[in-house]
């Protein structure tokens, strides 16, 4: 199939920005949308000009690292789907394909469609994590854990940190993100003795860098690993709790 | 040729003592005086993070660097299947004897055994650490941890978080290691890419790396630098490796004098999803666990097009349940990969290209129920119909073998340090653990071993006798004249203007690397791709384009000197499997099998660990030999059948 491209180029932070148009000609059906973009590089390069500067790792929808937006839609038109997990046989022929970067105040371009996300970095490190020094901790298995707490848990984990809940919200918001790695913890039995402090400052220093949240929950539509928005609901009672509990009573941060 | 004597520094004593032995035997730094050093840890992976954490954790002053946007996107993410330990949970006769034993075994006896004893002691430790955490491994209803069986042994040992194991664990290591930035024991650095090791005096003095986002070259001291950077499995092209992984830092530390140790021992995966047109940028592992549950089969009959349904039983070749009925579906990657290259060079592949073999959960589905069998695999199979746009709960999947992983290394001794003395190499990087092949869900369990458990304890034997020492100043001509060089190079692959990218000349050399030195190598393959493999990096050198500009982003750029290192590398893995006059584990030499078609190995000649030395560009590289002593198992020929 043949396609047209029209994909944002910006050099650099600074520079405004605007868009270009390609030509993607002789895409298979079997290609990743990466493996379109990667031809229509080797055609510039081949060409001259320099190819399009887009973020990608592992290519198998679980590091994180790319995300674009396809169309205005993160990661493309596929529900669950990361960007490098899309295949060219979800567009047709002759079809005019628009490709942006994120677009959230708190991910600046870097070049093209790279972004920085180290915001969310900031957010895991105010207290995205189980206090635990490497050493001789108890056997793995005092500690029980219900299948069904073990799996909630492990469904708010599955989050890959790759930012289309933010691209995808009309506020730029990030509860989503925040509040997958908080269900995480906070559903955990080794995840208590801190769960209120972790809610309280993973979610103020959300606020530093994010938009609010309104429900709209386009993230959850976005999400490459289908989060729900119960998560939110549960961030948000915990949030509240974390200002009115008496903590020393219970022994917890 | 220099005098470089390898000395692997194993303790003495029984070797279910020696650890512990060893750790009272070093030197320890006490906890005022951790601070005053200074540790580089480079990569963020499972091996790296753990590491930087740990060492963070007990004080030292961490300076941690990924060329990633976060730690967290380091490959070890995409590791699905599980991570071993002699935990013997299930009651099924598992220990740390065992577990030592069964990795000594599946490494065709070419691994150090003290290092693979020490591994299976603290694999327990690494499970109590991941669980405190908050790692949420698979659960019983009970509410105890579940265990499932993986290739190449018969207990249930392997601990895993549905088809997302790696990752899991990453995120556990990734958030330790963030935890100790926001208390200011690590200084990260991502967006930074190491391009030099510096050495002075022939001992490990820092690196010199490149900000990807502003071209910055620039230097780094540090009193010990590890390596946690992962394996060099793209030197084939395509393989399950992410785009971004490369053999750059390790590669750069042997030009610098470290050895490079038994190159010739890659990994091919046996369960990938098979490639489907030339453009293909990677390969797709789907997670070995799937041989639990799922039947692998080709045709009888050669050429045989009908759809696997209409394939009745009788003409269908369970060619590994028939070849090795104790382990079946489940023998080693090594032996379950040579099977189906086999099946398919005798032209009973199957699929579009006949480039497969089906792995069939039919009779699974029949067993236990789609609703069991889907909650094992639900999310493997959503990636596989995702790419292939077929659904395995309905037909079978395809898989051929792809390039996974890479037993070789750097060369360290028991405490991880390379022959450079404040080098260390750790995870993938290394090359001690697995020999000549390396057993499932053992790869998170080695690189979590040396991060959280081994290093931190052995790099204190070291620094303590640098106590009082500041490192090297980076100004000082070792660094200097290091990042002259690094930012000529930068201008040099740029004054070159060629006429052909990066990528295309990673793609030729992998074939080159893939077609002799893959899943099955011989003399004359082997000494073609000495020749070719230099010619094409002549033509690469002079021919390659690179634009843009050296300061800011420039993704060319960072991959022409991965291509370049990838080149040398790809050369002396064929120099290393032409020397290795034997097969073993993933090295299979054609002249060398049993009249069964099994890897038959040299006890008497090449029983040792083949390190190399960089001789410089253009020369050839001196070998020297690290003899393999086994006393505790005695090698006998791996029969799985």
């Amino acid at each position: 199939m043949n396609l047209t491209l029209k994909v944002w180029r910006q050099n650099g932070p600074t520079d405004p920005g605007h868009f270009e148009t390609y030509e993607a000609t002789d895409v298979k059906d079997e290609m990743s949308f990466l493996e379109m973009l990667d031809l229509v590089n080797e055609n510039l390069i081949d060409s001259g000009h320099e190819p399009i500067t887009f973020d990608s790792d592992c290519r198998e929808g679980i590091c994180g690292t790319c995300g674009l937006m396809i169309n205005g839609q993160a990661h493309g038109p596929q529900k669950g789907t990361a960007t490098c997990q899309l295949h060219m046989r979800k567009f047709h022929d002759g079809e005019t394909v628009t490709i942006e970067p994120w677009r959230a105040a708190a991910f600046p371009v870097l070049k093209d469609l790279m972004v920085d996300r180290s915001a969310f970095d900031a957010i895991i490190e105010s207290g995205g994590f189980i206090t635990s020094d490497t050493g001789g901790p108890r056997d793995a298995n005092e500690i029980l854990i219900p299948k069904v707490a073990a799996d909630s848990a492990m469904d708010a984990a599955a989050c890959i940190g790759c930012g289309a809940c933010v691209a995808a919200c009309p506020n730029g918001a990030a509860q989503l993100f925040t509040s997958a790695k908080l269900a995480h913890l906070n559903l955990l039995p080794q995840g208590q003795a801190e769960r209120w402090k972790r809610t309280e400052d993973m979610v103020e220093t959300m606020e530093m860098f994010f938009g609010s949240c309104t429900n709209y929950g386009e993230c959850q539509e976005a999400c490459p690993k289908e989060i729900p928005i119960d998560f939110i609901a549960m961030m948000n009672r915990d949030f509240l709790k974390s200002k009115v509990k008496n903590r020393k009573l219970q022994g917890q941060r | 040729m220099s005098t470089i004597t390898l000395d692997s520094k194993i303790p003495s004593g029984p070797i279910e003592e020696r650890w512990e032995s060893h750790k009272f035997n070093m030197k320890l730094v006490n906890p005022a005086n951790k601070r005053k050093f200074t540790v580089l840890v480079v990569g963020t992976g499972l091996a790296g993070a753990a590491a930087a954490a740990t060492l963070a954790e007990l004080g030292y002053h961490v300076k941690c660097f990924t060329f990633h946007d976060s730690p967290r996107r380091a490959h070890s993410i995409a590791a699905q299947g599980g991570i071993n330990a002699a935990k013997n949970y299930k009651n099924d006769g598992d220990s740390v004897h065992r577990l030592f034993y069964d990795t000594v075994k599946g490494g065709d006896f070419r691994a150090r055994e003290s290092n693979v004893h020490r591994l299976a002691e603290v694999s327990v430790n690494i499970i109590d650490q991941c669980v405190a955490q908050g790692v949420p491994f698979a659960r019983e209803y009970g509410g105890l941890l579940d265990n499932r069986s993986f290739g190449g042994s018969q207990v249930s040992r392997t601990f895993y978080a549905r088809g997302q194991t790696g990752q899991q664990l990453l995120l556990g290591a990734y958030q330790a290691l963030m935890q100790q930035v926001s208390l200011g024991r690590v200084e990260l650095h991502t967006k930074t890419e190491l391009l030099d090791v510096v050495t002075k005096d022939g001992v490990a003095a820092g690196i010199v790396t490149r900000d990807l986002v502003t071209g910055d070259i620039r230097s780094w001291a540090g009193h010990a630098t590890l390596l946690c950077t992962g394996g060099y499995g793209n030197a084939f092209y395509l393989s399950t490796n992410a785009m971004n992984s490369n053999v750059t830092a390790a590669w750069r530390a042997h030009k610098k004098g470290a050895l490079f140790a038994n190159p010739c021992y890659t990994q091919i995966h046996p369960t990938c999803i098979p490639a489907s047109d030339e453009f293909q940028s990677k390969l797709t592992l789907m997670s070995e666990s799937l041989r639990n549950d799922g039947r692998i089969w080709v045709p009888k009959k050669f050429d045989d097009n009908r759809a696997p349904e209409d394939i009745p039983e009788d003409d269908r070749d369970y060619f590994l349940e028939r070849k090795y009925p104790s382990f079946g579906n489940l023998a080693p990657r090594d032996i379950a990969s040579r099977n189906a290259k086999q099946v398919v060079d005798e032209g009973r592949g199957v699929g579009p290209i006949k480039n497969g073999v089906y792995l069939d959960f039919a009779e699974s589905i029949s067993r236990l129920g789609e609703n069991v069998v889907f909650e094992r695999y639900g999310n493997l199979f959503d990636m596989y119909e995702r790419i292939t746009d077929e659904n395995p709960m309905k037909m079978p999947m395809r898989i051929y073998p792809a390039s996974h992983y890479t037993m070789g290394g750097l060369w360290v001794d028991y405490n991880l340090m390379t022959n450079i003395p404040g080098l260390y190499a750790l995870g993938e990087a290394n090359f001690s653990d697995h020999g000549a092949n390396r057993l499932g869900a053992s790869a998170l369990m080695q690189g979590l071993a040396d991060g959280y458990f081994v290093a931190p304890n052995t790099i204190g034997d070291y620094l303590a006798g640098l106590l009082g020492q500041a490192p090297l100043s980076t100004e000082d001509p070792a660094f200097t004249t290091s990042v002259a060089a690094v930012q000529d190079d930068m201008r040099r692959w740029i004054a070159v203007g060629g006429t052909k990218s990066p990528e295309y000349y990673h793609r030729e050399l992998g074939k080159i690397v893939w077609d002799y030195c893959g899943m099955a190598r011989d003399k004359n393959g082997l000494e073609k791709a000495l020749t070719e493999i230099p010619a094409l990096r002549e033509e690469f050198e002079n021919n390659v384009r690179v634009l843009g500009d050296p300061d800011g982003v420039n993704q060319s750029l960072e991959k022409v000197g991965r291509v370049a290192d990838f080149f040398e590398l790809g050369e002396l893995m064929c120099r290393d499997a032409l020397m290795r006059e034997e097969s073993c584990g993933g090295h299979f030499r054609v002249e060398h099998q049993t009249e069964e078609g099994e890897a038959k190995r040299d006890d008497e000649n090449f029983s040792f660990v083949g390190a190399w030395e960089w001789e410089g560009k253009g020369a050839n590289p001196t070998l020297h030999k690290e003899p393999l002593v086994f006393e505790t198992v005695k090698p006998v020929e791996r029969s799985y059948k």
